[in-house]
């Protein structure tokens, strides 16, 4: 390309592949090809007709991938394949999806045995996790690199045109604009009627030699650009997540009084899980407004909230050593109030309820046939939640009653009514029959050196107190005998020994203990560590005999495995405790993405409501030119114009697009 | 302005623009690189091959092994088979008879198998090893604290580790007889 097509009559020199002189903007010849001015009446304004150098030099290899990357169709094919590509990743479920209770969760065999050639296929392409598949990630990073040289080849030679245009703009150049208007005889009066009226409109006006440029709204032309730039931070963003130093995301369970360390903090912390707490909606809260709603749903979560204490390890202990451990802090883990420390966040994120904390068995005598007790043990206690204080004990022989029990500590109880097998008839207490099955009392509570006295029912099932909130003393059942029982003992789950003995001699032994008990091909197996559904297989060995007699024993599940044995377990009780699950993040690249977004909404704004606007007005013999272009609302400028004319000889501007259609 | 003027201006800017694309290349280049590589090379387990195995000390759960506790830095000069395993996992206990008929073997030749339990109580563990009559020292990891020191996922998982310390192969599933075998030898002090 010689010299001279780029340097313009007007004077102006203009880089390589200029389609429209930066300074007057005349067409530069030889190179409308470029924008596709060739047959077109109007101009192609792209850019400003500014040479977008990637179009030009393709002489070296750094040179061939510039272009390549600075083709915005490119830049749309990478984007509809990473599309295609995404869509396509949704049709079989991700792998970190499999059901838990597939087969195999090998993705390896699991994708080919479910979904058959298909699955394999979606497999071997990566697309089970195609999020961390080497070539979407790569598809994703063009995009970036095609965002990244795109703005650039575009942004530096627009800006320059722009700033290098002259007021005075070629002939050819005005004609060839969408809006343009010839009028023969213009006064100069006129003419600063106009310029004063386009000021007023906050238009910045040029004048060289009679010649106008009026612009408006420059500055909106940045906005595409400002709006790449913060596409690109949260890109980088995304890129700085990949390091652990920056980023992690961790899952950990934790049961009610357990301390473990938590994951992705180099053994560093400890969580201690001190409750858990779920909570529904209360019908009748909001003055019963969602009653019905409720009734329909069934129960609705209103709280999940793990009370949770951090400790630091002390020192330098190695793993498996029983740690040095310093509390950090303390507090409430709510969905969405996470806890912070140091820099973790724990959100409260899963929870499983009703786990087995430990299990109580009482060994009866087979021929025992209805449960009838022997003896309850009460307990008696404040009602005081903070402080909850023991008062005493005392254990009520159901054969041989008293009428008053005196505790220690000067306390006395009187058994008012007693009802051995207690059932509820139109609100009032009734019992079935004089044999113990169900006993439950009506006691007077009278403390020490006082004549007054809490009036208290206590059952099976708990206890009511006559004097309702204001009562200070609590009755509760805190053990009690069946009738021919040979005594009872509980398993505790975190720690089960090998073997109970009994006050009376007798032994019992754990042959074998399923946390989560199923049966599999006929075969008792444990599904996980976690006492979901505890079973046992016990061997009893009564006081006066060395022959074990063995039962399967479980929630819901009583089999003897010997044959004639005279003692039977039997489930007398069993605690429950549940389990939370804590997602652990640490996350420093938050910033990064919020700065992305603030900066990419900048430049959508920036380029969606303001206009770039340009009035030229080019005086000719008697009379002048009037031609405007704006990159967007056409309608805007021309009533820009109208008002800028009125009451003026000029002419009003001409849409030549609209006249070829 | 003439052409001759315009000659070495023009070239300096070509050579101007061509370091700028370098430049600019360069550095995507270099971004992409880092988060392929640093994206594809996250494991599942925290330790890779060729790293020092990370020292920790637990409680001996074998009874009728003579060391209350073992701390794997005293192994050192030995080959170590480090298994992590539970009761209720299939695949884990498939393989422990492997483990316990070449145990007597290798632990002449210098090598040490040593099972970590990550089941929760030790009651199961004791069930276990009278069960399958185990005489390597099993582990308890009780706080899951040597679990998550070597970021283990699912079970079984086996460590290998040579006298020197250092972790020369992981295997991530169950083991066969003749592939056990073969890892041992690796390991095995010469």
């Amino acid at each position: 390309m010689s010299i001279d097509k780029v340097k313009c009559e007007c004077g102006h020199v203009n880089p390589e592949g200029t389609v429209l002189c930066e300074a007057c903007g005349k067409p530069i010849e030889g190179n409308q090809h470029i924008d596709g001015n060739d047959k077109q009446k109007l101009l192609n304004m792209r850019y400003d007709g500014s040479a977008r150098r990637s179009q030009t030099y393709n002489k070296s290899i750094i040179d061939k991938i510039w272009s390549f990357f600075s083709s915005v169709k490119v830049g749309v094919w990478l984007i509809v394949l990473a599309l295609v590509a995404s869509a396509i990743g949704t049709i079989f479920p991700q792998e970190q999806y499999i059901p838990p209770d597939a087969v195999s969760r090998d993705p390896a065999v699991y994708y080919e045995g479910t979904y058959g050639i298909f699955g394999k296929i979606y497999y071997q392409l990566g697309f089970h996790h195609l999020y961390s598949s080497w070539w979407y990630m790569l598809l994703i990073a063009l995009i970036g690199i095609s965002l990244v040289i795109c703005s650039l080849d575009r942004f530096v030679p627009l800006y320059k045109a722009l700033k290098r245009q002259k007021a005075k703009r070629h002939e050819t150049f005005l004609n060839r604009q969408r809006l343009y208007s010839k009028t023969e005889n213009v006064t100069q009066e006129e003419k600063e009627k106009v310029i004063a009226r386009l000021k007023k409109q906050r238009y910045k006006v040029r004048d060289e030699n009679g010649h106008i440029l009026a612009e408006k709204g420059r500055f909106s032309r940045w906005g595409p650009y400002v709006n790449h730039i913060g596409l690109i931070i949260i890109l980088l963003a995304a890129i700085l997540r990949m390091t652990p130093l920056l980023f992690s995301d961790d899952y950990v369970w934790v049961r009610e009084g357990q301390r473990i360390v938590i994951p992705s903090t180099d053994g560093e912390y400890y969580i201690e899980n001190k409750d858990f707490i779920l909570e529904t909606w209360d019908p009748e809260e909001a003055g019963g407004k969602f009653k019905d709603a409720l009734e329909k749903q069934g129960a609705v979560a209103k709280n999940y909230q793990t009370n949770a204490v951090i400790y630091k390890k002390k020192g330098d202990s190695i793993p498996g050593e029983e740690p040095d451990l310093e509390k950090v802090t303390e507090g409430e883990i709510r969905l969405n109030q996470p806890l912070k420390f140091d820099k973790y966040t724990l959100y409260q994120s899963g929870y499983q309820q009703n786990e087995f904390t430990s299990m109580a068995f009482n060994i009866l005598r087979s021929d025992a046939k209805d449960e009838e007790y022997k003896n309850l043990t009460f307990k008696l206690h404040t009602t005081d939640e903070e402080n909850d204080k023991t008062l005493g004990t005392f254990t009520i022989d159901l054969n041989d009653q008293k009428e008053v029990y005196k505790l220690d500590n000067g306390f006395r109880v009187q058994v008012e009514e007693y009802y051995p097998d207690y059932y509820l008839e139109g609100g009032k207490p009734e019992s079935h029959s004089d044999k113990p099955r169900n006993p439950a009392f009506v006691f007077f509570v009278s403390p020490p050196d006082s004549d007054k006295s809490e009036t208290s029912f206590v059952g099976l099932d708990g206890s009511i107190s006559a004097a309702g909130e204001d009562s200070q003393y609590q009755l509760d059942i805190e053990d009690y005998k069946l009738k021919g029982e040979l005594g009872t003992f509980k398993i505790d789950l975190n720690e089960p020994k090998s073997e109970y003995e009994l006050n009376n001699g007798t032994r019992v032994v754990i042959d074998e203990y399923y946390p989560d008990y199923a049966e599999e091909d006929g075969q008792a197996i444990s599904k996980s560590k976690y006492p979901r559904n505890p079973a046992f297989e016990l061997s009893v060995y009564p006081p006066d005999s060395d022959k074990a007699e063995k039962s399967f024993v479980g929630i819901g599940k009583n089999d003897p495995m010997t044959k004639g044995n005279q003692y039977r377990l039997g489930l007398a009780g069993y605690e429950l405790h549940d389990v939370s699950g804590i997602q652990v993040k640490k996350d420093y690249t938050l910033p990064f993405f919020i700065l992305g977004a603030i900066i990419f909404m900048i430049g959508v704004v920036q380029g969606m409501y303001w206009h770039h606007r340009r009035i030229w007005i080019h005086p000719k013999d008697n009379g002048l030119l009037v031609a405007a272009h704006t990159n967007k609302n056409w309608f805007g400028i021309k009533k820009d114009i109208e008002k800028a004319i009125e009451g003026t000889n000029i002419n009003m501007v001409v849409d030549q697009q609209e006249l070829e259609d | 302005m003439t052409e001759r003027k315009i000659g070495p201006n023009k070239k300096k800017k070509k050579r101007n623009r061509l370091i700028f694309r370098s430049i600019i290349l360069a550095i995507l280049l270099v971004a992409v690189v880092y988060a392929l590589v640093s994206n594809l090379s996250k494991d599942e387990t925290k330790i890779d091959t060729g790293d020092q195995a990370p020292d920790f000390t637990l409680e001996q759960v074998n009874a009728n092994n003579e060391l209350e506790s073992i701390k794997l830095s005293d192994l050192k000069g030995k080959g170590v088979m480090l298994n992590f395993w539970a009761t209720y996992c299939k695949p884990c206990e498939a393989e422990m008879p492997y483990m316990e008929k070449l145990y007597p073997a290798y632990k002449d030749k210098g090598i040490e198998i040593v099972a970590v339990s990550l089941d929760a109580t030790q009651l199961v563990i004791d069930r276990f090893i009278d069960k399958y009559d185990l005489t390597f020292p099993v582990l308890h990891d009780t706080k899951s604290q040597v679990m998550d020191q070597y970021g283990v996922g699912p079970i079984p998982s086996t460590f290998f580790i040579n006298p020197d310390g250092e972790v020369v192969e992981i295997v991530e599933g169950a083991l066969t007889l003749d592939k056990l075998e073969g890892y041992l030898q690796q390991i095995a002090p010469k």
